[in-house]
């Protein structure tokens, strides 16, 4: 009888169906539900709110949100499509909800980690004592494609390296959070944190007003704070820029939002010039000197000079100015080593070496083909393992062995014999879910979490950060040309003035 | 402000505002062959023509038929000037200098590409007039939005710069479509008399009812001196090229009524040439001639700002200029 009713804002009649009906948890560890399939604590009011909201409004409010996404240009273009074929990265509208506590615990390994990964990276371009320590086998920290021989020695301002660092984390089966990877080169997502949070509010502001989260909208003034720290008192004003590799880049948007909202330019390598010892940026009046800059692209091709010689995105020049002292670069070239993902499996103890402390987030095992007893393993397991190259990213370079064929697998094995240092191996691991909007219902579908922290005079986690999930049914790949999707992430205020933005005092950025 | 950026924002308004102008361009065309005052490919050919891009057309369609020259201006993607290629262009300008523009303006450029990019012919077909005044309206749109959520200074100079360059430019033409129209009465300019043609020519520039306020009836010698030389009128010629000079000013900081860079000479000099000009020697000399001309000196004012701000000149140049104290 309801079914041809107007949906209603208020209240549907008891015998109606809700999205959260027949939710099937799956057999997975799902973030909002336990295994009763009960409301995890700080997860009842959205649950109730799913009953209360019938599925076509629901709905229509998922439709509002991708238009929303769409006139905000929030999109990237699909390769092998006509031009103007373009994209959302969606973002599902069942917010992932994190346990205050447990996000306390979260944020304190974070610390640490990055704290230690820093340390790591000071010393490898110095004495390398944990080299000579034999805590990690010399040839593989010099030997690594990330190792940049042109940083040894120097010291960056404040001695930072890692200015702002994404670490992905998973929960497996076992309702643990790992570690899965650092990214300290140039991770990207914040803005869809930002931009996430927003249409949320918009979305369902009675759960966002009910419920206490800490809030993420001081992320700018932060990220500013961290920049204009690394030139302080040095000089006046120092004047900050981000570097582009410009507008056809993938991650484009995020790089013109994050300055308009620093108000900081936005500047592409055909902008700047190298003179005098110094970087200047081509204006209107001439030429400015630039103190600090932000940079999006890769030490490869940052400075043609230095780096690859190909390279038309860069700066000539810019790594010799660096050098002298006259620019701080964030992140500073030569970081990608603490990346690696043969070094990765060796951060447990890079966390104990520097700081003689257990890590409070473990690592996901790891096998390191490069040891003989280890490759053996993996060479005789992977149908069950996930095989990763050292130096990719983005899903590319991967063999995921209980989805792979005989043939794939065998082409692993040949590339692992050929190159052992080039590859680790993990379990296949069982990613907790997250219930999504799939028509009228709700369905579990696998997230990871990447936090971003941001080391400046402090050390700064931003609360949650970007939770992506795989939206393919089934899948565990969520990256966006895959099928992927956001969240918004909420972590949960377990004091109340955690729901405040507390602004840092800062030294303000002044633009001519 | 940075050069590319300046440079970005400059394009960005001209590609708005000439999207606008086709827009507009078109819908007078339209109003006359509902008149049946004109139809058929004599009517639609001139309009190609105006625009400079009468090889393109060849290239690209067999007859000058509504439908073909409408696709032409409107959805061709291989013609730059087409309104959906202006709004292409006018989109990625925007998306390059977003964190200078403020995002009002950058969702409706979006917005306004998106419905390019979703309609077809058949609804420009069916409902012109809703259509092409949908285009209109966003572009007026555009230009509001710049004006009240834009801080007024370099960058909305450099956007201000561009829109009255274009419309100078597209006002001309806009006359110039219907310049034929002058031929056979020459002789009588100066007569008054209600004439359709005359009429939609006004409207497409938002011009009827102003003009009815300040000249009465329709004459072809007024309507000439209404659209390039009235001082008042926001789509006039004149009134376009002073605001230009003004963003141009602004921007450099030099005084009005003097000049410090090609850009500023050329611009004054053919400001204060149509300021003491009569639309009487407009005729004499021939409008068609006239329209020529202007649009050619023109491009040079433009090709003299590119020169000026946007150039990718050497640091050892710009050092030696600021140690000789030669203004840049």
């Amino acid at each position: 009888m309801t079914k041809l009713q107007a949906p209603s804002l208020v209240q549907t009649a008891p015998d109606d169906r809700t999205v959260v009906d027949g939710y099937d948890l799956g057999g997975f560890f799902d973030e909002m539900y336990d295994d009763e399939g009960q409301p995890r604590p700080g997860c009842e009011k959205l649950h109730r709110r799913f009953r209360e909201l019938p599925p076509q409004e629901l709905n229509r409010r998922q439709r509002a949100a991708d238009r929303s996404l769409l006139h905000l240009g929030i999109t990237f273009n699909v390769y092998g499509e006509a031009e103007g074929t373009e994209r959302i990265f969606p973002v599902d509208l069942v917010p992932r909800i994190i346990n205050g506590r447990e996000w306390d615990v979260l944020e304190a390994g974070l610390k640490q980690r990055i704290t230690a990964l820093n340390l790591f990276i000071d010393d490898v371009y110095h004495e390398g004592k944990i080299l000579k320590d034999k805590v990690i086998p010399e040839d593989l920290v010099l030997g690594a494609r990330a190792y940049r021989k042109q940083v040894a020695g120097f010291n960056p301002p404040k001695g930072i390296w890692c200015h702002i660092t994404g670490t992905d984390l998973v929960r497996g089966g076992d309702g643990l959070m790992y570690v899965l990877e650092d990214n300290l080169r140039c991770p990207s997502g914040v803005s869809y944190v930002l931009q996430n949070r927003q249409i949320m509010k918009q979305t369902l502001p009675q759960v966002f007003g009910a419920t206490p989260i800490r809030p993420v909208d001081d992320y700018c003034s932060r990220l500013l704070a961290t920049l204009t720290h690394l030139m302080h008192g040095r000089l006046g004003q120092p004047r900050v820029a981000l570097l582009t590799p410009g507008v056809y880049n993938s991650a484009y948007f995020e790089h013109s939002f994050l300055a308009q909202q620093m108000g900081v330019e936005l500047v592409e390598g055909r902008d700047l010039v190298v003179a005098d010892d110094c970087v200047y940026m081509r204006t209107t009046r001439g030429f400015e000197r630039i103190d600090v800059l932000y940079r999006r692209i890769d030490d490869d091709f940052i400075d043609p000079k230095a780096f690859r010689a190909d390279s038309l995105l860069g700066v000539p020049g810019l790594m010799d100015v660096y050098k002298q002292g006259n620019i701080a670069l964030a992140n500073a070239p030569g970081t990608g080593i603490a990346d690696d993902k043969v070094i990765y499996a060796y951060v447990p103890k890079i966390v104990k070496y520097y700081l003689d402390e257990e890590p409070i987030i473990p690592n996901v095992p790891t096998y390191v083909c490069w040891d003989a007893k280890e490759r053996d393993h993996v060479l005789g397991n992977l149908d069950k393992l996930v095989v990763k190259a050292a130096n990719e990213s983005g899903g590319y370079g991967m063999l995921i062995g209980p989805h792979s064929t005989a043939a794939q697998r065998e082409q692993f094995a040949k590339l692992i014999r050929a190159n052992p240092r080039n590859y680790i191996a993990q379990p296949t691991l069982s990613l907790s879910r997250v219930p999504v909007l799939v028509g009228d219902r709700l369905e579990g579908r696998h997230v990871d979490l990447r936090p971003f922290i941001l080391y400046g005079e402090d050390i700064f986690v931003l609360p949650g950060g970007l939770t992506r999930v795989a939206l393919r049914k089934g899948s565990l790949v969520v990256n966006s040309s895959q099928g992927g999707g956001s969240k918004d992430t909420w972590v949960l205020a377990t004091h109340p003035d955690q729901t405040q933005v507390q602004t840092p005092a800062s030294q303000a950025q002044t633009q001519s | 402000m940075l050069s590319r950026v300046a440079e970005s924002v400059y394009w960005m308004s001209r590609y708005i505002e000439r999207a606008e102008n086709t827009a507009r361009f078109i819908d007078v065309n339209l109003q006359l062959s509902l008149d049946r005052v004109v139809d058929g490919p004599s009517q639609w050919r001139p309009m190609v023509s105006t625009t400079g891009d009468d090889e393109l057309f060849e290239k690209l369609h067999e007859e000058s038929t509504q439908r073909n020259v409408i696709q032409f201006l409107t959805f061709d993607r291989d013609n730059p000037n087409s309104i959906y290629s202006c709004l292409r262009w006018a989109r990625e300008n925007a998306r390059s200098v977003r964190e200078v523009i403020s995002q009002e303006m950058w969702l409706l450029i979006n917005r306004f590409y998106l419905m390019l990019n979703q309609a077809r012919i058949e609804d420009a077909l069916d409902h012109p007039h809703e259509f092409f005044g949908d285009i209109r309206q966003a572009g007026q749109h555009f230009t509001g939005v710049t004006d009240s959520s834009m801080s007024h200074g370099e960058g909305w100079n450099f956007s201000k710069l561009g829109r009255y360059l274009e419309r100078a430019d597209k006002t001309s033409r806009i006359l110039d479509v219907k310049y034929y129209l002058l031929l056979p009465s020459v002789n009588d300019v100066g007569t008054t008399f209600d004439d359709i043609q005359w009429a939609a020519l006004l409207r497409s520039a938002s011009a009827f009812e102003m003009y009815r306020r300040k000249c009465g009836l329709l004459s072809p010698i007024k309507v000439v001196e209404y659209l390039l030389l009235d001082q008042e009128f926001p789509r006039a010629v004149l009134f376009c090229l002073s605001r230009a000079n003004e963003a141009l000013h602004d921007i450099s900081g030099t005084q009005r009524g003097t000049f410090r860079n090609t850009a500023e000479k050329r611009l004054g000099q053919l400001e204060a040439e149509l300021a003491f000009t009569h639309a009487r020697e407009v005729i004499d000399r021939g409008l068609h001639e006239f329209v020529d001309d202007l649009q050619t000196r023109l491009n040079g004012i433009g090709q003299a700002i590119s020169e000026t701000f946007f150039a990718q000149r050497p640091y050892a140049e710009y050092a030696a200029m600021r140690r000789t104290g030669v203004p840049t």
